[in-house]
């Protein structure tokens, strides 16, 4: 059993300490899985790092107790700890791709932590390992065994890594995000695997997530955490479906369902949207003086991209890989169309398509009435690269850091000649900041002075300073957590309705794109599964992927919510 | 908020590193002494009317038989050594800064092109470097100094020396700043903000000079500075070899050249004293590149 | 992994051209060869005959192939300085320089790894920072220096080692080796670490930076997490990742020892073909300057083949395809 008592962590710096983590508590008992839940910068991976001794440097635990069992893990010694990890607490990374030495088999590396910690001979150790690689569910371990790591897909790598972590069966598994780098159906097996392992082996877990879903299906006790210190705990259903605190309360309002459509997320501080103040009535009025053209839609037919594959002959040349196999696509003028698909399934690729960034191999692409040119002929002053605006996913990578948010928002300004008078420029882009929900004097500051839900807001309104009919908006919110999620989600759907905008809006996430979309496409290795109206798609879903993409998504179930409101 | 802190980053660890502060003083000291070589020195090293071979091996004023006006001594041709240094040192860090330009210039742009457009134009930048690396530094600036030789007619051979010594250097050079510029752009390329450029349909070169290139600066400034101490070096190591300045015009490297004919005899001022200095420069330079990439990568601290 | 190689091979065969083409160019372009093989009483007639004999007249193209053939074939032409073959001038070098760059670069490697691992491991240590600071010096003396320092210690003070020259040789099979008497080791030392130093320097930072790059991994957490001996973790697991980079790095080093060697022979009078590329060039003898510049070149690419294969050897992802 893991106590943490009054833990406290800080990180020296030269400006004074400062405090990760005050004051947590938790008790995690053996076979219970315990969330541990928050948004970034919530100190949650640091309760974890500070259990198994591995705070990065120069953090330190500056007081409280964390004991197991009968331990205090505090009053050991580094080499005793060092016995400790993987003999009792052990530990499951983000990222199964990373986690494994690229240079050594899966035999070494489960046969070395075996020998670690208990004294059997090699023939004894290999036996372990396979018999615990076949319970985990990879087939043929005795020959699979020898492989690298490279030679595993994505989920059989985790589910290596869970080998590696229980090979010595330890009391109690730290999981960090153990599921975020993974597709659905991947992330529920590991899901049901970690319970598995807790019910039959006994062993406690602290699953570290930001998803509420993933804690909603495997959790029995979860802990909120914000700031570094704890909200709320207790059993998980009673946490989810009736938060005490409001902090929990605001976030599970912001958590957007799977199973309905919400018109708003309701968010603590609204921003002021839309033409509050007489200086975002001057974008407004600018923006709608340019909506007098008619509705945009598009229409994408039979559309294909192919890449070259590295080359690994000389005698033959490697089939092309298929990015996007004949994809046919209506997205109707003024409406939304949401893009549904898993990592690898071509949907990032589509939209680079449509912007120009890649060539297809074949298909029609219409924006409107007029035939967009492949990337490749489309002139650098074809219409479409004004009419046509994106909103990227990573606002840490699409604001150009050397650059002040003025400069930035100018920039479409004069590159498509819409004023060509500096001072024009410059009220109409503070007026734009106004209309998303910023400050107008941030136009002299850079990008790294904000957060990444501003830096959002800001690449919105570059988007809207280029007077755009269609907007792709690629994982918007996917770099982003679930409150601010909701706040730009707010605002696109406001921006939308206020303009007249056609969206493709692309997501990962199937509850936000259920939130977003009028019209919605499943995409997957390259193909469209399903298109529907977004109601009829996901109330009746056709495909069998489309089917097995909703019940595997982890949700709360809709019976714990008992909220009045 | 990153960029913010490196910037005061920057000013607090270079207050807090002694190395850097006296390394940056040093590095001034002899900079500054370079520049203002005429008016300082007392002779003009150039000019055989200045100095008189009556004062020729006189030691530094603190061993026995100095002459006080010469602090540092003469030497056998009866040049002051303090004189002789700062005009070498000035012809060094000429040499060594245009060189450094050159090779900045070429090599950031083909670099920044051959990151932006890849494919074929890339290929062939990258061949290109691995022929270069295949002959390096030394090599290279060796050979087209033995080409400029055959080429060009005696007679102009000698007012041309520096600018055949600088473009021999800046040529070895470029390809440190081509690849580093390279692998920076390629980064930069999957930056959002420069997809959203390229979208627009920005002109190429604004995209590369106005968006990447600031983007880049950090890494490209690290090499700039370990790569003033590796021209200095190249430049000292060729004049030492005879093949670059001669002796009626001197660099540090030559000065040494001269000094090495003193090695055995006692006045070991004359060789171990300009020595001192082109040591001292390039290490205050060595160490400022190094705290340079600390900052710039704090990883590594 | 077949392709791979080839691949490179293909590559190797490009840089060598490249090179052939210089040295070619150098030969066709700088300085008259016929102006080089004649007195002023030549004729132009016998001249032009001359020129018609050597094949100068013939289109570029066949020229450049009939260059690159002989080369081939180790037909490499006369010096123009000394009447002789040049590849027999080559030849006699050779071993010599060989035997200093290999020597200098094994110093630098037997002190330069674990310094630099040690000096990753324990990145806040004393010592630590005193190897840093000096190898920091150590960049920036200039190799000369090095050398001219090291013989007037072990030299002409202390008297304990030979200041110039190479001495003690054993003739093996057509080698002139000198790792086979004391006293050819003696003559061998001082221009071997004067050439190692540098190199050594560079090592050591670079395995540095790559191993405290490595250390950070996540399969290095997972593997302390898992309490895998830190003994094993740092030599098996961080090691062998740190040394996939550095072998390539250490490749494209060889070249800065070929070109280094050049200042260490003229500093020590050290009869390689460091001394006779410059003693080609200050008679500008093209014919030996671009030769040099062949045999430099396909010694590189030779060296960064074998870099390949050890590659290859080492990462299993180049060896072994998915499942």
């Amino acid at each position: 059993m893991l106590v943490i008592k009054d833990l406290a962590v800080k990180f020296p710096s030269r400006f004074g300490d400062f405090t990760a983590i005050e004051d947590v508590d938790m008790v995690i008992r053996p076979g219970e899985i315990h969330g541990l839940v928050g948004e970034s910068g919530a100190g949650k991976s640091t309760v974890g790092a500070a259990v198994i001794g591995l705070l990065s440097s120069p953090g330190y635990i500056a007081g409280g107790e964390i004991s197991l069992g009968d331990t205090d893990l505090r009053t050991l010694t580094p080499s005793e700890a060092h016995a400790v990890r993987g003999d009792r607490i052990s530990m499951i990374f983000q990222d199964p791709q990373t986690s494994l030495n690229p240079l050594m088999t899966i035999e070494d590396q489960l046969i070395e932590t075996i020998q670690a910690h208990s004294d059997v001979t090699h023939a004894e150790a290999l036996k372990r390992a396979v018999d615990l690689l076949e319970e985990i569910g990879i087939k043929d371990a005795a020959k699979r065994i020898k492989a690298y790591p490279h030679q595993f897909s994505g989920g059989m790598r985790q589910r290596v890594v869970i080998a590696l972590a229980i090979c010595t069966d330890p009391e109690l598994i730290i999981a960090d995000e153990p599921t975020t780098a993974l597709d659905v159906a991947v992330q529920s097996q590991v899901l049901d695997l970690i319970k598995r392992l807790a019910r039959d082996r006994d062993i406690a877990f602290m699953l570290i997530t930001h998803d509420i879903g993933v804690i909603a299906q495997v959790a029995d006790r979860v802990t909120v955490m914000r700031h570094g210190k704890v909200m709320e705990s207790g059993e998980t259903r009673q946490v989810l479906g009736a938060p005490e605190h409001p902090y929990t309360r605001a976030l599970m309002d912001a958590v957007p369902p799977l199973d309905r459509r919400i018109d708003r997320f309701r968010v603590p501080e609204e921003a002021p949207i839309a033409g509050d103040g007489p200086t975002g009535n001057l974008a407004e009025d600018w923006l709608l003086e340019g909506q007098r053209s008619d509705l945009l839609g598009l229409k994408l037919t039979d559309l294909t991209v192919t890449f070259a594959a590295p080359r690994t002959s000389i005698f033959r040349k490697p089939d092309p890989y298929v990015a996007l196999d004949n994809v046919s696509l209506t997205v109707r003028p003024g409406t939304i169309m949401g893009l549904v698909g898993e990592s690898g399934s071509g949907k990032s690729t589509l939209a680079k398509a449509i912007t120009g960034l890649v060539s297809p191999a074949s298909g029609e692409m219409r924006l409107g009435d007029a035939e967009l040119p492949y990337g490749k002929t489309r002139s650098r002053y074809h219409p479409s690269r004004q009419l046509i605006q994106m909103v990227f996913q990573d606002p840490y990578s699409s604001l150009n850091s050397r650059h002040r948010i003025g400069d930035i928002l100018e920039e479409p300004l004069w590159f498509y000649g819409f004023v060509t008078e500096r001072a024009e420029r410059r009220r109409l882009a503070a007026a734009m900041l106004e209309l998303v929900g910023m400050a107008p004097d941030a136009i002299d500051k850079y990008p790294h002075q904000f957060s990444g839900g501003q830096r959002q807001r800001i690449a919105v309104a570059r988007a809207l300073l280029a007077r755009p009919r269609f907007l792709i908006c690629d994982e918007p919110t996917s770099a982003l957590d679930v409150s601010i999620q909701a706040e730009i989600l707010n605002l696109l759907k406001d921006l939308q309705s206020t303009f007249g905008l056609t969206i493709l809006f692309i997501s990962h996430n199937l509850a936000v794109v259920r939130q977003m979309a009028d019209d919605t496409a499943v995409l997957r290795a390259g193909r469209i599964e399903e298109v529907s109206s977004t109601e009829n798609l996901y109330e009746n879903p056709q495909a069998d992927y489309t089917r097995s993409l909703l019940s595997l998504t982890p949700v709360m179930p809709k019976d714990w919510v008992a909220r009045g409101s | 908020m990153v960029d913010w802190l490196k910037r005061r980053e920057g000013v607090w660890l270079f207050v807090h590193s002694p190395a850097a502060i006296v390394a940056a003083i040093v590095a001034l000291a002899i900079i500054l002494g370079a520049v203002f070589a005429p008016w300082i020195a007392q002779v003009d090293p150039y000019d055989l009317s200045s100095f008189s071979l009556f004062d020729g091996l006189l030691p530094p004023v603190w061993e026995d038989g100095a002459n006080p006006k010469y602090l540092l001594g003469t030497d056998d041709q009866g040049r002051d050594m303090i004189s002789s240094i700062l005009y070498g040192a000035r012809l060094s860090l000429v040499i060594g800064i245009s060189a450094l330009t050159i090779a900045a210039v070429l090599g950031v742009g083909l670099g920044l092109a051959a990151g932006f457009y890849g494919g074929r134009f890339d290929a062939v930048v990258m061949r290109i470097a691995d022929v270069q690396l295949a002959l390096p530094a030394i090599l290279t600036a060796l050979l087209i100094d033995g080409i400029a030789r055959g080429v060009l007619p005696a007679s102009v051979q000698a007012d041309l020396r520096v600018a055949v010594l600088t473009l021999a250097i800046a040529l070895s050079l470029w390809v440190n700043f081509a690849r580093t510029a390279r692998a920076s752009t390629f980064v930069q390329m999957q930056k959002e903000y420069v997809q959203a450029a390229i979208m627009m349909g920005q002109r190429p070169v604004r995209i590369m000079f106005v968006h990447i290139l600031p983007n880049i600066l950090g890494p490209l400034l690290v090499i700039m500075t370990v790569d003033l101490a590796s021209a200095i070096l190249l430049e000292a190591t060729l004049s030492f070899l005879g093949i670059g300045l001669p002796a009626d015009s001197p660099s540090l490297g030559t000065l040494i050249r001269i000094g090495m004919q003193f090695l055995l005899s006692g006045e070991w001022w004359i060789l171990w004293i300009p020595t001192l200095f082109l040591v001292a420069l390039v290490v205050s330079i060595n160490i400022l590149g190094d705290f340079l990439r600390d900052v710039f990568n704090p990883r590594l601290r | 992994m077949v392709y791979f190689i080839l691949k490179r091979l293909v590559q190797s065969v490009f840089v060598m051209l490249a090179v052939a083409f210089l040295a070619f160019s150098l030969f066709r372009f700088v300085g008259d060869p016929v102006s080089q093989m004649t007195g002023v009483e030549t004729s132009v007639a016998d001249q032009e005959k001359l020129r018609d004999d050597l094949g100068l007249n013939d289109p570029f193209v066949v020229q450049f192939y009939r260059f690159t053939t002989d080369l081939l074939q180790g037909d490499f032409g006369f010096s123009y300085r000394t009447r002789q073959p040049v590849a027999d001038m080559i030849a006699d070098r050779i071993p010599a320089t060989l035997e200093l760059g290999i020597v200098a670069l094994l110093i630098s490697l037997i002190v330069g790894i674990p310094a630099g691992v040690y000096t990753a491991l324990r990145p806040r240590g004393v010592a630590t920072q005193a190897i840093l600071m000096t190898t920091l010096v150590g960049v920036s003396i200039p190799t000369f220096v090095i050398g001219i320092m090291l013989i007037f210690i072990f030299g002409v003070q202390l008297g304990w080692l030979p200041t110039f020259g190479r001495s003690g040789t054993v003739q093996i099979g057509g080698w002139e080796s000198s790792l086979f008497t004391i006293e050819g080791w003696r003559s061998l030392l001082l221009p071997a670490i004067t050439l190692g130093v540098y190199q050594l320097t560079l090592t050591m930072r670079l395995v540095r930076a790559e191993m405290m790059e490595v250390m950070r991994s996540d399969y290095i957490r997972f593997g302390m997490a898992r309490g895998v001996p830190m003994g094993r973790l740092h030599y098996r697991h961080a090691l062998a990742n740190t040394m996939v980079p550095v072998i390539t790095i250490i490749g494209l080093q060889f070249g800065g020892v070929i070109a280094f060697s050049i200042v260490t022979e003229s500093v020590f009078q050290w009869p390689g073909m460091g001394l006779l590329f410059l003693e080609s060039i200050r008679f500008v003898d093209i014919p030996v300057m671009g030769v040099y510049l062949v045999v430099i070149a396909f010694f590189f690419v030779l060296v960064n083949l074998v870099v390949d294969l050890l590659y290859v050897a080492i990462d299993p992802r180049l060896r072994v395809r998915d499942v």
